[in-house]
């Protein structure tokens, strides 16, 4: 049994499976508008939640949020089940797909096997549609490898099973009612808002443009505070989060670049367009961040890519993002 | 970041699975998805976390050389888990898990339980039983190596 479903590679695999999935019933949604309309861009950082003794920086919301955020705009029904029982998981998964129905779902990637195995920590917010079952093996289309892929069952058990933090605990989701007119103008609206008052007004210090300017505060003080070794590991987190795998480069910036230009068009609003273009900057801005980061992590860095330069541009980064974020505000208000 | 500034630093850290998108500028100005095969400050942040890893594994293999850990040890340093994530994936209860730390006891424990564990790290009884044979081939090790090599081939300042 296989459904017909169309593999469309993403930068990041939860807009990416979001898309997929309601692109499969005729939603005209591509990667960058299910980003901006769940409102995805974000940043936090929290001194306080260590994972390997490193505090957690996110460049995103909590995991989940985007597709939820981005049915819900949409006026999207979703069913979604979490289970007890290991088994009962996959027969529920096969009496979804018996019926033709692309079913989501959450995974683990440490024991992903088509995962190249660096990128194989626990991190169990991964997010994969199975769309047929053929000899036994379950057809997947996961938002971030090239092409389609596919596991058995007991591979494809193991990874909707992995324990730790975020566990699935066989986490399945698809969407069950699709509204007859979608109002994507309002969608568009609406996520942009909640975006720039998450960005701008959230009143703690560890999030949004305050969480840049707090942790550029912090990272000038690590080589002292934290020794050489942990300074770089800290640094080398950072980058990580900001750069690895789904973010399309950036932290995200660039997505949000091409889902501004989109919602220009959607809009009707050019001013979108010269913000998207303020965006592409700050993205560039933060990639040569990750570049000195790089090279201080390598030891090539010269005398000036330092700590204390790098806190610098982030200080800068935090200024544009606000300026643009305002401004963003006011050409959706 | 424009088309042509999508960077291609193969350091086969996808091992030749995929490459991921990113999003550029074209000519006129407008976003489009181009694959990257990698980008080297990136690479080197993930480098440096296996290095760390790697580092862990390979003092808990003197540990147990010493005697003074059970083979658990390295395994669990090369997989990243801790006594929690363990037993979660187990269902070992985790005082259980710290006591099978210690060889002698690690040396009594019955077929199941090893078979619980060396399945959590995806290799077999006799190799979980006996420890890795040398330091070579961590996830990582391979792909500084390569890196070396290339810097040599090229003559990469």
């Amino acid at each position: 049994m296989t459904i017909h479903f169309q593999h469309s590679q993403s930068a990041h695999c939860e807009n990416g499976s979001t898309a997929n999935l309601l692109r499969y019933y005729g939603v005209d949604i591509n990667e960058s508008l299910a980003f901006g309309i769940g409102s995805g861009l974000f940043f936090a950082y929290l001194p306080f939640i260590r994972i390997n003794h490193i505090p957690v920086t996110s460049f995103r919301p909590m995991p989940g949020m985007i597709f939820k955020r981005t049915a819900k705009t949409l006026g999207v029904k979703i069913f979604q089940k979490k289970f007890r029982d290991k088994i009962a998981s996959m027969a529920a998964l096969d009496a979804v797909l018996a019926q033709n129905i692309p079913v989501g779902l959450q995974v683990g990637v440490f024991h992903l096997t088509y995962f190249p195995r660096p990128y194989r920590f626990h991190f169990n917010a991964h997010n994969l549609v199975v769309y047929g079952k053929e000899d036994g093996r379950y057809l997947i289309s996961d938002p971030v490898m090239e092409t389609a892929v596919s596991l058995s069952y007991d591979e494809l058990m193991r990874v909707r099973w992995a324990r730790g933090m975020f566990e699935p605990r066989g986490h399945m989701y698809y969407p069950v009612k699709i509204p007859a007119q979608i109002d994507l103008p309002a969608a568009v609206i609406k996520g942009i808002r909640r975006n720039c008052r998450e960005m701008l007004s959230i009143p703690l210090p560890f999030f949004g443009i305050r969480g840049i300017r707090y942790v550029a505060g912090q990272m000038k003080k690590w080589p002292e505070k934290l020794g050489e070794k942990q300074a770089s590991l800290y640094l080398g987190n950072f980058i990580r989060m900001q750069e690895e795998i789904g973010t399309g480069g950036g932290g995200f910036r660039f997505i949000y670049g091409a889902f501004l230009q989109e919602a220009a068009k959607v809009l009707s609003k050019p001013r979108l367009r010269e913000l998207s273009q303020d965006m592409t900057g700050i993205g560039d801005r933060w990639r040569e961040f990750a570049a000195i980061g790089g090279r201080i992590i390598k030891k090539r860095n010269n005398d000036q890519e330092t700590y204390t330069a790098m806190s610098v541009i982030l200080m800068e980064i935090a200024d544009r993002e606000q300026h643009l974020f305002s401004e963003l505000k006011k050409a959706v208000s | 970041m424009k088309r042509e500034q999508v960077p291609q630093d193969d350091e086969n850290l996808m091992e030749g699975r995929t490459r991921e998108v990113c999003y550029a500028v074209d000519e006129k100005g407008d976003y489009i998805q181009v694959l990257s095969s990698g980008w080297e400050p990136k690479n080197a942040a993930l480098l440096q976390a296996w290095e760390q890893i790697n580092d862990e594994a390979k003092e808990a293999l003197e540990r147990i050389k010493a005697g003074k850990v059970s083979p658990l040890a390295f395994y669990m340093a090369q997989g990243m888990f801790d006594v929690a994530l363990l037993s979660d994936y187990t269902d070992i209860p985790k005082r259980k898990i710290k006591a099978h730390l210690d060889p002698e006891t690690f040396r009594h424990l019955d077929e199941t339980t090893l078979a619980k564990y060396a399945e959590v790290f995806s290799i077999s009884i006799e190799e979980l039983v006996n420890g890795p044979k040398t330091t070579d081939a961590f996830p990582g090790e391979k792909q500084r190596k390569s890196i070396q090599d290339n810097s040599r081939h090229n003559g990469d300042a």
